[in-house]
């Protein structure tokens, strides 16, 4: 504890960091959307970072903040999912326990003040249960129909909390959250074009390739943002 | 063949005025008396099978696993000594899982062997090694210690493992078969056998055209030969426990499919049947 050097060694802030995670559950499982892009403070810098991974055969994990954090945490993930396919016992981890590992990762790091600079979701199905969870940086966790991390939590859970029911169906899940990133692509400064959705059933998990989202700026509040704003002329 | 080693054979850090190393030999007895462990290796993959002998009838079936994975794309099978083969598994785990965190790719067969046959033979010389940390490095540092250890800690008591393992695995350079016995010696085979029955096993792995064989086949011949050679008199009941790695498994090491052992032990049951008709 006294040693001066372990003060370098404390995670202070972010440098590379990804933008909202948005996930809902949908009838045959979790769908999940982020977009694929890697801020380096204000700088757009890295446009192709894969933010949805599969976890083993139930799970998938979306994760906003440093990235560098979030491939440490896939590390141990990976270990984790080995370790398990070592027992080659016909049981497997599901969302709920990879949630659960995670948020014991969480917490301890930050009770050590030296996080993981991480929002993570988690979802799954197993033995057709779906599950959906978020871990915060400092070990805050949940579960929930639908989810978001940042600036989704403002931005995109009130258009959950009015249009998601249960049993929806993967075109109706697709759409509602492409409408959720598309609000976080007008109004979140480092979102950026390029989004990727991803799912998990019963079946396994798919990420899709990424895609871009139609923009319409045309609108006559864009044209003339500051008209009768306090201060303008 | 058994020479009584007395007054050699008492330590295993003593040499009997043959040149022989009493206690190793010793070990691999052990290894011996146990049941039979075979290891193929087939045009596209590498198939592990074990009579696993019961001690027991209130032995749940498929417990007391001798087959272990110790990484996605490799396994071992232990002969002798359990409670020892354990050990060995864990430290097997343990190199495969340091490599690849450390390389980024898959342990390489060869030297995962490697790694296993120098912590066998380590083990037959310093009895601290169980607890030091994974260090693939840690033979340099032991020539430091050698003075101090073994003038004041030459009463500690110490064995060499009493377990054999046959270790198969699928990496760049295809399916690859490794033995490694107590002594810490190790070799690349295409089949090798290790425990009760290896004799008459290695005859029948001898008369197979592995090179033309894939595992699925190789799977139904692994349980004959198991079959064959298990002594009805002797040992009572076994259960047979195969695993393998192979293209058709994805290079992944896992047990053989439900349905693909149970068509092997019916094939296996019907070939005894017909060499006893005979």
């Amino acid at each position: 504890m006294g040693d001066p050097s372990a003060e370098t060694q404390r995670t202070l802030y972010p440098y590379v960091t990804g933008s909202s995670v948005v996930a809902l559950k949908y009838k045959d499982g979790i769908l999940m959307a982020a977009d694929t892009g890697g801020s380096y403070g204000s700088t757009l810098r890295y446009k192709s970072i894969e933010r949805l991974k599969p976890i083993g055969k139930h799970s998938l994990l979306g994760a906003s903040g440093e990235i560098s954090d979030f491939q440490e945490i896939l590390r141990y993930l990976d270990e984790l999912i080995l370790y398990d396919n070592m027992w080659d016992d016909g049981n497997s981890l599901g969302p709920k326990e990879v949630h659960n590992y995670l948020t014991r990762i969480m917490y301890n790091r930050r009770n050590k003040f030296n996080p993981l600079w991480n929002s993570l979701i988690l979802g799954g199905v197993k033995k057709g249960q779906k599950y959906l969870g978020m871990v915060s940086m400092i070990g805050v966790n949940f579960e929930d129909n639908h989810v978001a991390t940042g600036l989704g939590n403002h931005l995109a859970r009130p258009i959950l909390r009015d249009e998601w029911h249960e049993n929806l169906t993967f075109e109706e899940g697709v759409q509602l959250l492409e409408k959720c990133m598309r609000v976080l692509l007008y109004r979140d400064r480092s979102a950026v074009n390029k989004i990727q959705i991803s799912k998990i059933t019963e079946e396994g998990a798919t990420v899709f390739p990424p895609f871009s989202l139609k923009t319409y700026w045309e609108f006559s509040a864009f044209k003339n943002p500051t008209v009768g704003a306090e201060g303008s002329w | 063949m058994s020479s009584i080693g007395t007054g050699y054979d008492l330590s295993v850090t003593t040499f009997s005025p043959d040149g022989r190393v009493f206690q190793i030999e010793y070990a691999a007895k052990a290894v011996d008396n146990s049941g039979t462990v075979i290891g193929i290796k087939c045009k596209d993959g590498i198939v592990l099978g074990v009579e696993k002998l019961i001690a027991s009838k209130m032995m749940l079936p498929g417990s007391n696993r001798r087959i272990h994975s110790v990484h996605r794309h490799s396994g071992m099978a232990v002969a002798g000594l359990a409670a020892d083969g354990r050990q060995i598994v864990a430290r097997t785990k343990s190199e495969a899982t340091n490599y690849d965190s450390v390389y980024g790719e898959p342990i390489p067969v060869k030297e995962l062997a490697e790694r296993v046959a120098s912590y066998v033979h380590l083990c037959t010389l310093y009895w601290w090694l169980r607890f030091s940390e994974t260090d693939s490095h840690y033979h340099f540092k032991l020539y430091f210690f050698v003075f101090f250890t073994s003038i004041t800690y030459c009463w500690r008591f110490h064995r060499p493992f009493g377990c054999g393992v046959i270790l198969g695995g699928y990496d760049r350079d295809g399916p690859q078969l490794y033995m490694v016995e107590p002594s810490g010696v190790s070799y690349r085979y295409f089949g090798a056998a290790i425990g009760k029955g290896r004799q008459a096993a290695k005859t029948e792995i001898e008369k197979l055209k592995l090179t033309d064989m894939t595992c699925r086949q190789g799977v139904i011949e692994v349980a004959k030969i198991i079959y064959g050679v298990h002594d009805e008199a002797k040992d009572k009941d076994f259960e047979l426990e195969m695993s393998w790695v192979c293209d058709e498994s994805n290079r992944q090491h896992q047990k053989v499919p439900d349905g693909l052992l149970e068509e092997a032990k019916a094939a296996a049951k019907a070939a005894l049947e017909e060499m006893d008709a005979d």
